[in-house]
């Protein structure tokens, strides 16, 4: 007897590769991927998924991924938690910007995410420090 | 864009299959939109579409073509220079549309009566009878698409290309219909948004300049602390030369990688280590970290909620399947805390879909996009108002700017040729199994086991006349670095072309590219650069 998985749950979302879009339902069981299916309907792609979309998803549980804020001390980066590396900042990013003002600061935004989290790190850019020196890898 | 007034796909991915002809310039379209290609296939198999592929390497596309012209690199504007004139001397044009809804047509005109097929032919090295024929193909198939994607817009001439992209299609009346258009394929899943979200120096979310008074206010009135001035800020490019002469001393990088991305990393890696002040934003530790002085986890696309919008402008929801791991925090949560102890008033957002209304108010093209709307098939934008369908189709019966306008451009060389010392052309690109740096799929196994290594491929007669044999180490030298990596001897790169890929950090080939730029658009000329390739002995 072959043990056939039922899976606990599916969710419907967007591919993280390129930018076809594609939608693709993920089969979850035991808090792991064990199955990715594209649906039909979707006008991006038909029920059709490449290698990527399908079978490319390992990463979100490989053990390299950072899991903590880490803090460059005495030139190696050392974990912290988040109230410290976030004070951190606002200090730095505070007495820059009284030193040398808001031209001194360049922004990334990212290919990779959200629109709404690009949208937050551009008002942050603009409307806080006050600088346009703000782009991403549109270009590369 | 300068010539329609908007940069994006024009046309939809449903409306592939509706082309009578299909142009394919400078887009490996199976290997980095693979499910696209899918339907442009079918197109061609199915539908019966006439497919010309323009590419100085053999892609497995070119398979499904009745056309391949295998122009040298960096040399797609006198190709499309030469489209034009014999479209224009056989009077394939249409000259309908050209009177009614483009200007400049006459200047333009002028200009490419220097491209004659001769000329073209000797500077591209396509045979002119395949350049007559697919401008034949191209003119006389209504409505006919045309396709391109970095093959394009990576040389230091990319906007001009742009720009004979967009001549040809108004020349040929295939602007604004199902089946026609011109379709840039953007290479991220989110690199549209990232756009669209005002993730440039130029713009405010929708493209509303920064120049302009009354645009600026309104967003001044959103949250107000800042005061950015009415002039652009830096591209990236320019960020990392500022870096390097202290005018830029804090750097705030969310999930990029410009140590391996960005051309002639060693210098990149310079203007990093010179930074005063480094904030790092990832999923994974990557070359970029080493750099960082305060390095924040984020969660990834299956542990977050929020948008993408692909290349066809269509605005499609990710959903949280899996709860962020260790103290991990999504990136729209980690901004919004620290815009907040910066002092700074409504960040107190609760959920992307609250950040999504917001967007909604300040953005016309995302006018109507709410998240509950969203369920299904997502919006493509222009999508103004919260009763309106979405666009499938830009620019019917107008351009955004009014007018077409036709724009005048002129081949030149890329800044670095090959020569007697460095006598080869150097391309590069990704591959189907691998995605850009490899910080995500270099740790999926299959896809490593598929794919596990650099190989420059180098055609046949090259690697002869070299010694060297498939699976041979080469060394591939150029005025900026060195790097070696077995070679992938094959017909698929013409002669005289080597490529790589970016996805090794062991065998990086942006140590090797050329970080000079377009002068508008400030793309890097990744697609060309002169190399030497010799035997790595003993590697």
């Amino acid at each position: 007897m072959v043990a056939v998985l039922k899976p606990e749950h599916i969710v419907r979302t967007t591919c993280p590769y390129c930018g076809v879009g594609c939608q693709m339902d993920l089969h979850i069981k035991e808090h792991m991927v064990y199955r990715v299916s594209a649906p039909y309907e979707a006008p991006t792609n038909h029920g059709n998924l490449c290698v990527k979309g399908r079978f490319g998803h390992e990463f979100l549980w490989h053990p390299d991924r950072l899991k903590t804020p880490l803090i460059r001390r005495n030139g190696w980066l050392e974990e912290a938690t988040w109230d410290e590396a976030l004070d951190t900042i606002t200090a730095k990013f505070a007495a820059i910007k009284a030193e040398s003002g808001p031209d001194a600061f360049a922004f990334f935004a990212s290919a990779k995410c959200t629109n709404e989290e690009n949208y937050v790190m551009q008002t942050l850019a603009r409307q806080v420090i006050g600088t346009h020196n703000i782009d991403h890898c549109a270009r590369l | 864009m300068q010539a329609f007034g908007s940069g994006a796909m024009t046309n939809s991915i449903g409306d592939i299959t509706q082309s009578k002809a299909i142009l394919a310039i400078g887009t490996n379209t199976t290997e980095q939109h693979p499910v696209l290609s899918l339907q442009i296939k079918k197109a061609v198999r199915k539908f019966g579409a006439q497919l010309i592929v323009a590419d100085p390497r053999r892609i497995e596309l070119t398979d499904f073509a009745i056309l391949h012209l295998q122009h040298k690199a960096g040399t797609d504007l006198a190709l499309l220079n030469g489209l034009a004139y014999v479209i224009l001397q056989e009077n394939l044009y249409d000259a309908g549309f050209v009177a009614a809804r483009t200007e400049n047509f006459e200047l333009w005109r002028a200009t490419v009566e220097e491209y004659p097929p001769e000329r073209v032919s000797a500077i591209t090295g396509v045979p002119i009878d395949d350049l007559v024929r697919a401008a034949r193909i191209y003119g006389s198939n209504h409505p006919a698409s045309i396709f391109y994607a970095m093959g394009i817009t990576q040389h230091t001439v990319g906007h001009q290309n742009v720009l004979a992209v967009a001549n040809l299609a108004m020349l040929t009346g295939n602007m604004g219909v199902p089946g026609g258009g011109v379709n840039p394929l953007r290479g991220q899943n989110n690199v549209q948004g990232a756009c669209d979200m005002g993730g440039l120096p130029n713009v405010y979310p929708g493209y509303q300049s920064v120049a302009d008074d009354a645009i600026r206010e309104k967003f001044t009135a959103y949250h107000g602390t800042g005061q950015p001035p009415a002039k652009a800020g830096l591209t990236i490019t320019e960020m990392m030369t500022a870096a390097h002469d202290g005018r830029v001393r804090a750097m705030y990088i969310m999930g990029e990688n410009p140590a391996m991305s960005d051309p002639n990393s060693l210098h990149i890696h310079e203007c990093l280590e010179k930074l005063e002040f480094l904030v790092v934003q990832d999923i994974f530790p990557n070359e970029t970290t080493e750099f960082a002085d305060v390095v924040l986890p984020a969660a990834a696309f299956a542990e977050k909620e929020g948008t993408f919008t692909n290349t066809e402008r269509r605005v499609q929801l990710i959903r949280r399947a899996f709860d962020p791991p260790g103290s991990t925090r999504p990136d729209w949560q980690i901004l919004s805390e620290l815009a907040r102890r910066l002092g700074a008033k409504g960040f107190d957002y609760e959920s992307p879909s609250q950040i999504m209304d917001e967007i909604a108010e300040v953005t016309p093209i995302y006018g109507g996009i709410h998240h509950t709307r969203l369920e299904g098939d997502g919006l493509q934008w222009p999508c103004p108002t919260p009763e309106h369908p979405g666009t499938p189709i830009l620019h019917v019966g107008k351009f955004s700017r009014g007018l077409g306008h036709f724009s005048p451009v002129h081949h030149q060389e890329a800044v670095e040729m090959p020569d007697t010392e460095y006598p080869y052309m150097l391309t590069t690109g990704r591959i189907l199994q691998h995605w850009h740096t490899g910080t995500m799929t270099r740790r999926v196994s299959g896809l490593n086991f598929i794919a596990p290594e650099e190989r420059v491929e180098i055609n046949p007669s090259d690697a002869e006349k070299l010694g060297i044999a498939d699976g041979d180490w080469i060394r591939v030298v150029s005025r900026r670095g060195s790097v070696t990596a077995r070679a992938r001897v094959f017909d698929r790169p013409r002669p005289g072309l080597v490529f790589m890929t970016f996805h090794f950090a062991e065998a990086l080939s942006n140590v090797l590219t050329n970080n000079v730029v377009d002068p508008v658009s400030k793309i890097p000329e990744y697609k060309v650069c002169a190399v030497k390739v010799e035997k790595a002995e003993g590697a």
